[in-house]
């Protein structure tokens, strides 16, 4: 069953569904167009190779790699410590994640404790990216479906609130580098706690704003539901994570199955979607950002004091002893792991990373035929990649 | 009712405009560069030299050209070269100083990692952004004439940063100050060694 899944084109094709008849006395040739790499609607330096039938998708080809730039085999000619600032660079939407995902592998490969201060600001900084992240796809989503400014704006508006929190933690807008082996680079002030917890009280109010300008749009219904539906089983066979996952009905998130970190301390839901397609993927963002909300708030509520540095965590000559670890962590966009094996020496012997964006891109193809051109951008804005994870 | 939740949407959109006409709050953008928002404290971009003293920037460098920035920077953008001979520092002990220091701008990704590794507080982040120029190669390679800045201006873009590395540098100088007392102390009290008999 899954394999027939696994290739719906024949299928599709065979049944006629979403073709003309070949008998058609108007029945052209099938067109290749190269949709990319430079278009705007690709987020990023990214190329569909699709063949029409008309505007129906009878083939997608994703083509990536432009951005290619030697990440993991960097990781092997630098330290550990030097590997940190270039993972900001992958998803440098989420850098705050990222950078938690590896410093949590080498925390494995090392046996290094980390502060309860640390844990807690590491779960309200992947919160606050979580929230950051969600609010871009939505408006992005937006300009997808061919509604320029209004809803990207309102959200760039509530995450350049996000952005400045980050940099007056961390000094830098996206590039955090933020998370050490051991802990936090510096500790949260005061000031600081407060207007992050200033913030995410408002987010809900935010979110209410948004949720009335575009959830219960009619235009985007029509756009949306139905298209680039995802069934549960083909989802998991594919290996797909994150919230593209749980729109499918599949109830699989790292925090609550890992409880890596202080999430188990947490309360929060999992919002499940039904459908798999492109609504649902929105819908289960905007629920999962009110969970987040929720999460943040708690984290506050009782956020301990004391140090957000191990003491005896080392920053120069860091030499794990030999062996492998592999930490993930939910990711805004899905299981974000880093595979580190280590032998003795400054630098890891193998360095690799799992790109949530990546593996969730492989399903392009699947999702995309049968439906139109137009159709195709708000599918690949549904599954929400950044093109420098998915090229590394 | 169909068309109800494009109502909605147009309602706020609505209330969005007028506010933005009479509620400060709403007004979320500046005009730069008449305007300019205020940079948080912890910013940074592009490493620069502490020296201690604004009149001799050269002749009171922190950095001993030990050179475990250069080690360390992920991208390699710092390049030092020790000098033959060996100057006072702030304490009045000899130390290496770097004959050359060169950034080079157009590589560095203000990582900060130079900035934590550094033993001596010597190197920290600066927050002068607008640096574009037209000549994309020696313009983008900052010399150590270029880098040292004194420690006044430290204190003026990361006052509370700058307050404790002070505190940190001078408890450890009021140290080791102590104990080269302490030490020359005991050297006096002490009898004289022998003296070493002659080379053969």
């Amino acid at each position: 069953m899954i394999a027939s899944d696994i290739s719906p084109l024949a299928s599709r094709l065979s049944s006629g569904a979403h073709t003309r008849a070949v008998t058609d006395p108007f029945h052209g040739d099938l067109l290749e167009v190269s949709m990319g790499p430079h278009h705007p609607s690709t987020h990023g330096v990214f190329r569909m190779q699709v063949t029409l039938d008309g505007e129906t998708i009878v083939k997608l080809k994703p083509v990536f790699g432009y951005l290619h730039r030697n990440h993991e085999k960097l990781g092997e000619s630098t330290s550990y410590l030097g590997s940190m600032p270039y993972t900001d660079r992958l998803d440098y939407l989420n850098s705050m994640t990222n950078n938690w995902a590896y410093a949590l592998a080498v925390e494995q490969l090392a046996g290094q404790p980390v502060p309860e201060r640390a844990e807690y600001l590491r779960v309200i900084l992947a919160e606050l990216t979580r929230l950051l992240n969600h609010t871009c796809l939505a408006g992005f989503l937006l300009q997808d479906c061919g509604c320029s400014g209004t809803p990207l704006m309102y959200a760039f508006r509530e995450r350049e609130k996000i952005l400045d929190l980050f940099e007056a933690l961390s000094g830098s807008r996206m590039m955090c580098n933020f998370q050490r082996f051991g802990g936090c680079r510096t500790d949260a002030s005061p000031e600081w706690l407060a207007a992050a917890k200033q913030l995410t009280d408002g987010y809900g109010a935010f979110l209410d704003e948004y949720e009335r300008l575009i959830t219960g749009n009619e235009i985007l219904m029509a756009r949306t539901q139905g298209v680039g539906a995802l069934k549960p089983d083909l989802a998991i066979s594919a290996g797909i994570t994150g919230p593209m996952l749980r729109a499918t009905g599949v109830d699989y998130d790292l925090r609550k199955v890992d409880g890596y970190g202080f999430y188990p301390r947490f309360e929060f839901r999992v919002p499940l979607g039904d459908h798999g397609d492109t609504y649902d993927r929105y819908m289960i963002r905007v629920l999962e950002m009110r969970e987040s909300i929720k999460i943040i708030q708690q984290a506050f509520a009782t956020l301990p004091a004391g140090p957000v540095m191990d003491p005896k965590a080392k920053l120069r000559g860091f030499r794990p002893k030999p062996g492998e670890a592999y930490g993930r962590i939910e990711g805004p966009r899905g299981e974000i792991g880093f595979y580190l094996v280590s032998d003795g020496t400054p630098n890891p012997y193998r360095y690799r990373v799992r790109p949530p964006s990546f593996v969730n891109l492989t399903l392009l193809e699947d999702l995309c035929l049968g439906h139109t051109v137009a159709d195709a951008v708000i599918i690949l804005g549904s599954i929400d990649i950044v093109l420098g994870e998915v090229d590394r | 009712m169909l068309g109800s939740g494009l109502l909605s949407g147009l309602a706020v959109t609505a209330k969005n405009l007028v506010g933005s006409f009479h509620d400060p709050a709403r007004l979320t953008t500046v005009e730069y560069p008449e305007q300019q928002a205020k940079l948080p404290e912890a910013y940074r971009n592009f490493p620069f030299l502490v020296s201690e003293n604004a009149t001799d920037p050269m002749g009171t460098l922190r950095c001993v050209a030990c050179q475990i920035c250069e080690k360390e920077c992920p991208p390699q953008c710092i390049y030092i070269e020790k000098s033959k001979d060996k100057k006072p520092d702030a304490t009045g002990k000899l130390q290496l100083y770097p004959a050359i220091f060169d950034i080079d701008t157009s590589v560095c990704m203000s990582c900060q990692i130079c900035v934590e590794v550094c033993p001596f507080e010597a190197i920290k982040m600066d927050q002068v952004f607008a640096i574009a120029t037209t000549d994309r190669f020696d313009a983008l390679l900052l010399k150590r004439e270029q880098l040292a800045k004194p420690n006044a201006y430290y204190h003026t873009i990361h006052p509370t940063e700058a307050a404790e590395v002070d505190a940190r540098l001078a408890t450890e100088r009021k140290a080791a100050a102590e104990k080269a007392a302490a030490a020359a102390a005991a050297k006096a009290a002490a009898p004289k060694p022998p003296a070493p008999p002659p080379a053969a």
